[in-house]
């Protein structure tokens, strides 16, 4: 019974991380970092409007090239 | 009607009618080879319980000061706009085989038949299933159209937005009685995860203090940039392939 439970809540993390982090976790942490850094510099009054698509276009570039596409 | 919400408007459509073509696979197979009273409850059930997500969530997301929904939000969108592009891309440049609404069905209804039944009665089998994948397919809807809808105050269009595309995918599957294989589901994808990251990239970096230069029309340059730079990467990558023996994997994922 509490085996079933655990391996229940284990099958629902495991959703919840496919739904949001997806297939490759290490662009969602990307992305947070990408928003961190836009904070940190737009607090200290720098233009931060090009951290994310800069952030975009790298970690699409390195997530696709360790899919081996590229 | 601004650009931007007709882009919200779009990329809910379109991101709708994608799942909705994904779960009426599922429901086919389990229908067709099961028992469609049984399968037809699981879709019910599920449409309920993703009611009661909009219900919970909808309040609780809209209730957000509009700085910390923008940056969680567009995170969030970033996070799977970056998903969704990522595999169309893949698709689209023949790395990763594309999805195969006909081959799935195959599979699901094999799974189906060699699955135990008991008695003429109500069938587990076909709830579990159809409840599992029209919840799945649904949650990802949900999300797209509370997170787009909370951020421009147009939840009830997104929400009539991904209806008529459930609608229309379900019209569309009663007449054509079989899996819906021609519709082109990857450039919808393409087009939803250019959208989405878009949209996000957008937000996300608004809602953690940046202002664009051009403030909204900032988006008019960023979706057709986002969509010539993916495009570009296809090209690059089929190219790549065409050197090097294609991987072709086989694909049930979404």
């Amino acid at each position: 019974m509490a085996g079933e439970r655990v391996s229940g809540l284990s099958s629902l993390l495991a959703g919840v991380w496919e739904f949001v982090v997806g297939d490759d976790w290490r662009m969602a942490a990307g992305v947070v970092l990408a928003l961190g850094a836009t904070a940190l510099l737009a607090s200290a009054g720098v233009a931060a409007w090009w951290v994310t698509p800069l952030a975009v276009l790298a970690l699409l570039g390195l997530s696709l090239r360790r899919a081996g596409g590229g | 009607m601004s650009g931007a919400e007709i882009g919200l408007l779009l990329s809910v459509f379109l991101a709708c009618a994608v799942e909705a073509v994904e779960a009426l696979t599922i429901v086919l197979a389990v229908g067709t080879t099961r028992s469609w009273s049984s399968s037809l409850t699981g879709v019910g059930a599920a449409a309920l319980a993703l009611a009661a997500i909009v219900a919970a969530l909808g309040s609780a997301v809209t209730a957000l000061p509009i700085g910390v929904l923008r940056v969680v939000v567009g995170g969030l969108l970033l996070t799977f706009g970056l998903q969704w592009l990522r595999k169309a891309i893949l698709r689209g440049a023949g790395v990763k085989a594309l999805h195969d609404e006909l081959g799935i069905y195959e599979a699901e209804a094999e799974a189906a038949l060699a699955a135990s039944r008991r008695g003429d009665g109500f069938d587990g089998y076909a709830f579990a299933v159809a409840f599992k994948g029209v919840l799945l397919e649904g949650l990802e809807v949900v999300f797209i159209v509370l997170t787009f809808g909370a951020n421009q105050h147009h939840v009830r269009p997104a929400a009539a937005a991904a209806g008529v595309a459930v609608a229309l995918v379900i019209l569309a599957g009663v007449a054509a009685r079989a899996p819906l294989a021609r519709v082109p589901e990857n450039t919808m994808k393409f087009a939803v995860g250019v959208m989405l990251t878009s949209f996000g990239m957008f937000w996300g970096a608004e809602g953690a203090g940046a202002h664009w230069p051009g403030g909204d029309a900032a988006l008019l340059a960023i979706v057709p940039l986002l969509a010539l730079a993916a495009l570009g990467t296809v090209s690059l990558l089929r190219a790549s392939a065409a050197r090097s023996e294609p991987v072709v994997q086989a694909s049930s994922g979404r």
